[in-house]
């Protein structure tokens, strides 16, 4: 009986906290992200989007990632959410206008563990997430760079450690750390099921090389990039 | 009365009708999946060529793309650079583009480079 009144109150209390979470979402992220979805259904109006969607974040983040992004957020894209709005034809290549690139508003710690609370509740369809899972396992950073590059060519787009690899995607070396193992292999696996119009193609990766490349993302987070950068 | 329910029937029809994938005109598609690698001008000098171990192809190179038949410029983008044994690094994008999109970015191509 005892245990079911905390049980009772821990959940009334989680609940505050998410309502008080989607306040603030509310009033100061539905401007630049979209948190009930549809994705983008064409590229013009994936354009339009100012962030990246969050209406699956409960699928996608790891929490404790995200409580502490948001009171210290660092940038993720190396070039911005869409790149062509900050990259200018130059010399040699296409260059990253960083002027153009914002900084993204920080939370107090009591608001992110709200809106943290809200975000997580924001679950994907079954038809998004489909069958993939995760079956552990680890890798040698080597040999799954390997696996990323040659064999996949993932890296002409992500940055697999900073200053090295393609721009146009989020930095990989952070992701295992940012998302959950579930979604990456998901994502991988059908990135359009997420997102029909993302820049990623499907690279048609085997389902067994899909794993050794989560493994490789979760042993290239255990380095501490913060401290490196 | 009456046409506020036309209308709601309107909006409703073309709320399912959107739940299908859009098609993108070619110069969207090149700006939101090509550029990245075949740069913003179509030029070869993407964003991402600084650590890429092979080039991506000049598209506005008449001598780089004129030997191409549109047939293999359909197989290379449907299937990717491996379908035509050329580099894993052009990706393949039938995932993300239909048929017609595919033949409507041939012709893209084809003004890029002026040639066929
Ligand atoms: C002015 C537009 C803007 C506003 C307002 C804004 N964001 Fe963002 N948000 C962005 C952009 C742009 C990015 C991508 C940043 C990057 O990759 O470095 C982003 C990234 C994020 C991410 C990481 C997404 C990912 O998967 O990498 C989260 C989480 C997030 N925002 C949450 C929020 C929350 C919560 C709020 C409100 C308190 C908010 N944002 C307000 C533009 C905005
Ligand atoms: C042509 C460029 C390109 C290539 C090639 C590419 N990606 Fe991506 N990737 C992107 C972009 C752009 C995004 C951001 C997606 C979005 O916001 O919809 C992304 C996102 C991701 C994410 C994070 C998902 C998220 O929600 O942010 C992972 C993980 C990832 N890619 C892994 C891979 C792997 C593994 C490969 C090789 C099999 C690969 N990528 C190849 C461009 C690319
Ligand atoms: C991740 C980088 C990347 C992206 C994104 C990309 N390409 Fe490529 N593409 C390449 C590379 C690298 C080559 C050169 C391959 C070689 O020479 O072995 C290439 C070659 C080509 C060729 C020439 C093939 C031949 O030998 O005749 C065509 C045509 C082409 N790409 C079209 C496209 C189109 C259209 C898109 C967008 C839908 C696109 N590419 C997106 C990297 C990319």
């Amino acid at each position: 009986m005892k245990y079911l009144f905390l049980f009772v109150a821990l959940t009334v209390a989680n609940a505050a906290l998410a309502d008080d979470g989607m306040l603030i979402l509310q009033k100061r992220c539905v401007s630049c992200h979209e948190i009930s979805g549809p994705a983008a259904q064409s590229v013009q109006e994936l354009w339009q989007r100012k962030g990246p969607d969050l209406f699956y974040a409960g699928s996608k983040y790891n929490a404790e990632w995200l409580e502490k992004w948001l009171v210290k957020p660092r940038r993720i894209r190396p070039a911005g959410h869409h790149p062509i709005q900050h990259t200018q034809p130059g010399k040699k290549r296409d260059m990253v206008d960083t002027t153009t690139l914002m900084s993204h508003p920080a939370l107090s710690p009591s608001d992110a563990e709200e809106v943290t609370e809200a975000l997580m509740k924001l679950k994907s369809s079954a038809e998004m997430m489909g069958t993939a899972v995760f079956k552990g396992g680890s890798i040698s950073v080597s040999f799954g760079e390997m696996v990323f590059d040659k064999f996949n060519g993932c890296m002409a787009c992500h940055e697999i450690e900073p200053g090295y690899g393609g721009l146009s995607g989020p930095e990989v070396y952070t992701a295992a750390k940012r998302y959950q193992a579930d979604y990456l292999v998901s994502f991988i696996t059908d990135p359009q099921a997420w997102n029909p119009k993302t820049p990623m193609p499907n690279r048609h990766v085997s389902a067994p090389n899909i794993q050794k490349i989560v493994q490789y993302l979760q042993a290239l987070a255990k380095e501490n990039w913060d401290e490196k950068k | 009365m009456r046409k506020n329910k036309l209308f709601l029937t309107l909006f409703v029809s073309l709320l399912m009708l959107s739940s299908a994938a859009w098609s993108d005109d070619a110069e969207d598609n090149y700006k939101n999946y090509c550029w990245q690698c075949h740069g913003m001008t179509g030029d070869g000098m993407g964003l991402n060529v600084q650590d890429m171990s092979v080039q991506p192809r000049d598209h506005t190179s008449a001598k780089a793309m004129g030997g191409r038949s549109d047939a293999d410029l359909f197989k290379v983008i449907k299937e990717g650079g491996l379908a035509i044994d050329k580099s894993v690094l052009m990706p393949p994008w039938r995932n993300s583009l239909s048929d017609d999109e595919i033949h409507d970015l041939v012709k893209y191509l084809r003004k890029l480079c002026q040639c066929g």
